[in-house]
């Protein structure tokens, strides 16, 4: 095969998607050839020709685990923003592959649960005709870049960070030295001094900035993780210019690919190393090899990053007229309306505009799970309100990014009657767990029966409006896929003896004040943990001052109080 | 053992030294604890075996006398080889013979061959034709690498040789 079937690839799409990279013939056919080679290696498994230890990271690698019941199917949605098309896509896999619903994760992924092997290259097939794939959402190998849900909206951003995101997409994709990595490898990029993205627990968090000449600067921290070992991150840059993005990158990641421990996989991610050597040792290891390396191979030309960014579709606003004054006529109307909208939304940088957080937890439900009608319904709200522009969030939401205030409410009321009206963002049923001993393999407890035992608990929207703030976070194991040390209140699943326990963690945050949650005391059963949840919370109502928040009284009051809380005789 | 390049079988012309035995005056690959040996030998080609858990650094001053460097893969998921290869390329210009040996899958031959890696040992029973295969299941690669491929003229984008 030559290469000269290809079309020239620097000719602009004709039409561009809003907030993401518009795919051309290379990529179309890149991805045509990854499903050959997916498909290559499904039959030498099957012929015996590779060993099942031989198969498993090359599934991994096509985003293919395999669970207690069924493998799953992680799908990458990069730096989290679908197109109303490919939100379509995904409602059709679920319906035809799935049984009928998908799971988005907290890495800003969906996943599928009950995917069958050999309906995996059909799968991938219909991914890659909306231009999506499963590429690299699994393995040791440099995972999805995450970025900030309200990219390109947020009116508290300086630079929209999916850019760069993409162009790091591109360069870690099938990367050829850093595919066997000593473990999986997470990147995430903000442009927002609100940290979104939880910077400082990834393997390197990048917040970009512009510099006075508005031209990019990032900010990297490396090191930062949850896990078994969680860590807030070390600042190795503060003011990394944008051409030696990716040359500085590739520093971080050969010196963690030369240096990274293989002998313990739960010593092998790269905030161990960091640890171990200290973060100057690491930080000249780095600058080694950056100044030594080639770095004109790996600079990124202003003319680069501006060809990727002509790929992205631009939101054609309309001028503001009176739709911030009917939006404020809606909702003196309609005081449900007017909660929904204190809560889910967040103030967008074009006037008349705003964005939406569709929640997908409603009283009692499954965090993060959207079924395929749901879907669907997303992708005509996308396509009506906000450009065929959708994001996921890390915290298992979904964002319409760009919604005119004048038609806030007609999507309101669209939502409500698909189920997705919850307003309950930032409160304490806005709860974030892992998939659990309900699926994975490597769980110690069911995560969702608890989340939605909480759920129901806390359904009362008054009180959770009086609660205000509180982010509840649920991990079935030790691994901390539902990130509980980063949670205001963290719950993590435990084996105690055969049985499903659960330790509390408190005082943790994945934002710009980022802390590691401080383990309360002994775990203890479902319902016990249910109980002792609502005993902190009540606790929290009486002791807080005025618009305090339940970190702010945690931290002021200590854990020793909130402790006694829970396991002080009555 | 079967030796590939560009997808085909060549001509071994090397040979591993054997321990306790002279090293004789033909092509042969030392270990690197008998490289000064094989350095002080007048005639014949030298070739040396880097350990996996070595920097390249430990071949600097050496390298213009050796014509090839043996990377080997404890198991197929120690990506550190990788590392090794694209080092020997462009952190130490060497431009001789970068041999890979151990546990590799030919769905990493793309990758060692990007990395700079020029020749690789495979099992006798090895199904040759998905080497073959693997060298061409991509026209293009997502990145710039040491072999400095044609740009697409987009992106980062490179095309691999036909």
């Amino acid at each position: 095969m030559s290469a000269d079937i290809l079309i020239r690839d620097d000719v602009l799409p004709a039409v561009r998607s809003v907030g993401t990279y518009t795919y051309d013939q290379i990529d179309r056919v890149f991805l045509r050839e990854r499903i050959e080679q997916f498909k290559d290696q499904v039959a030498r498994r099957i012929s015996g020709e590779l060993t099942e230890d031989e198969f498993k990271p090359l599934r991994l690698m096509n985003g293919l685990y395999l669970q207690l019941h069924a493998y799953m199917l992680r799908v990458a949605v990069p730096y989290g923003t679908l197109t109303a098309r490919q939100v379509r896509a995904l409602a059709r896999i679920a319906r035809e592959f799935d049984r009928g619903y998908g799971h988005f994760t907290t890495r800003q992924n969906i996943q599928f649960n009950w995917i069958r092997l050999e309906d995996t290259p059909a799968a991938l097939e219909v991914l890659a005709e909306a231009d999506m794939h499963a590429i690299q959402t699994s393995g040791n190998c440099i995972r999805n870049v995450t970025s900030d849900e309200f990219a390109g909206a947020s009116a508290d951003e300086l630079l929209d960070p999916r850019v760069h995101a993409e162009i790091l997409r591109q360069w870690s994709t099938l990367h050829p030295e850093f595919t066997f990595l000593p473990r999986k490898f997470k990147i995430a990029i903000s442009g927002s001094p609100q940290d979104r993205v939880a910077a400082r627990f990834h393997d390197i968090g990048l917040i970009a900035r512009p510099d006075v000449n508005g031209r990019p600067l990032f900010e990297v921290f490396v090191g930062g993780g949850l896990g078994r070992t969680p860590i807030v991150g070390t600042k190795l840059r503060d003011d990394l210019p944008e051409e030696d993005l990716v040359a500085y990158l590739e520093a971080i990641l050969r010196v963690y690919n030369e240096f990274g421990r293989r002998d313990n996989i739960y010593k092998a991610r790269i905030k161990i190393l960091v640890q171990a050597l200290g973060a100057d040792e690491f930080r000249q290891r780095v600058d080694t090899e950056f100044v030594a390396m080639d770095r004109a191979r790996y600079r990124l030309e202003p003319a680069l990053v501006q060809a990727i960014r002509n790929r992205f579709g631009v939101p054609a606003f309309e001028p503001e007229g009176n739709a911030s004054a009917l939006l404020m006529e809606m909702r003196q109307k309609d005081r449900a309306f007017d909660a929904w909208v204190r809560t889910n939304t967040h103030a967008h940088r074009a006037p008349g505009y705003i964005s939406v957080v569709v929640s997908l937890k409603p009283a009692g439900g499954i965090p993060g799970d959207a079924t395929s009608d749901q879907l669907d319904m997303l992708a005509n709200l996308a396509e009506r309100f906000s450009f065929s522009e959708l994001r996921v969030t890390h915290l298992q939401n979904v964002v319409l990014g760009h919604v005119r205030q004048d038609r806030l409410y007609e999507v309101w009321q669209a939502l409500s009657e698909a189920g997705m009206g919850t307003a309950n963002i930032g409160f304490i049923t806005d709860i974030v767990a892992c998939p659990g001993l309900d699926y994975c393999a490597l769980a110690n407890a069911r995560a969702i029966p608890i989340a939605q035992k909480l759920s129901s608990r806390f359904a009362d929207l008054e009180l959770q409006r009086e609660i205000g703030s509180l982010r509840i976070n649920i991990s079935g194991c030790i691994n901390a896929c539902g990130h509980h040390h980063a949670a205001h209140i963290g719950i993590l699943g435990v084996d105690k003896r055969g049985e499903e326990a659960f330790q509390l963690t408190l005082g943790g945050s994945g934002e710009e004040d980022a802390s590691i949650g401080q383990i309360l005391g002994p775990a203890m059963s479902e319902d016990d943990a249910v109980d002792a949840v609502a005993r902190l919370v009540d606790f929290y109502l009486v002791r807080r001052n005025d618009e305090e928040r339940f970190l702010d009284a945690y931290r002021r009051l200590g854990t020793a109080a909130f402790k006694d809380v829970v396991y002080a005789p009555a | 053992m079967p030796l590939l390049e560009n997808g085909h079988l060549i001509t071994d012309t090397w040979h591993y030294a054997v321990d306790g035995e002279a090293l004789g005056a033909g092509p042969v690959i030392v270990p690197l604890s008998r490289l000064s040996e094989g350095l002080g030998r007048i005639t014949g080609a030298l070739g040396v075996v880097l350990p996996v858990d070595q920097n390249v650094s430990a071949l600097r001053d050496s390298l213009p006398k050796i014509s090839l460097v043996v990377i080997g893969f404890p198991i197929f998921r120690d990506g550190r080889p990788f590392s090794q290869a694209r080092a020997l390329r462009e952190h130490l210009h060497f431009t001789g013979e970068i041999r890979a040996s151990g546990h590799i899958l030919p769905d990493q031959y793309e990758f060692l061959i990007r990395c700079g890696v020029t020749t690789v040992e495979v099992a006798e029973e090895t199904d040759l034709s998905a080497w073959e295969r693997a060298l061409h299941q991509f026209r293009v690669a997502m990145q710039p690498s040491v072999m400095n491929e044609k740009p697409t003229g987009f992106g980062l984008r490179r095309f691999l040789p036909a």
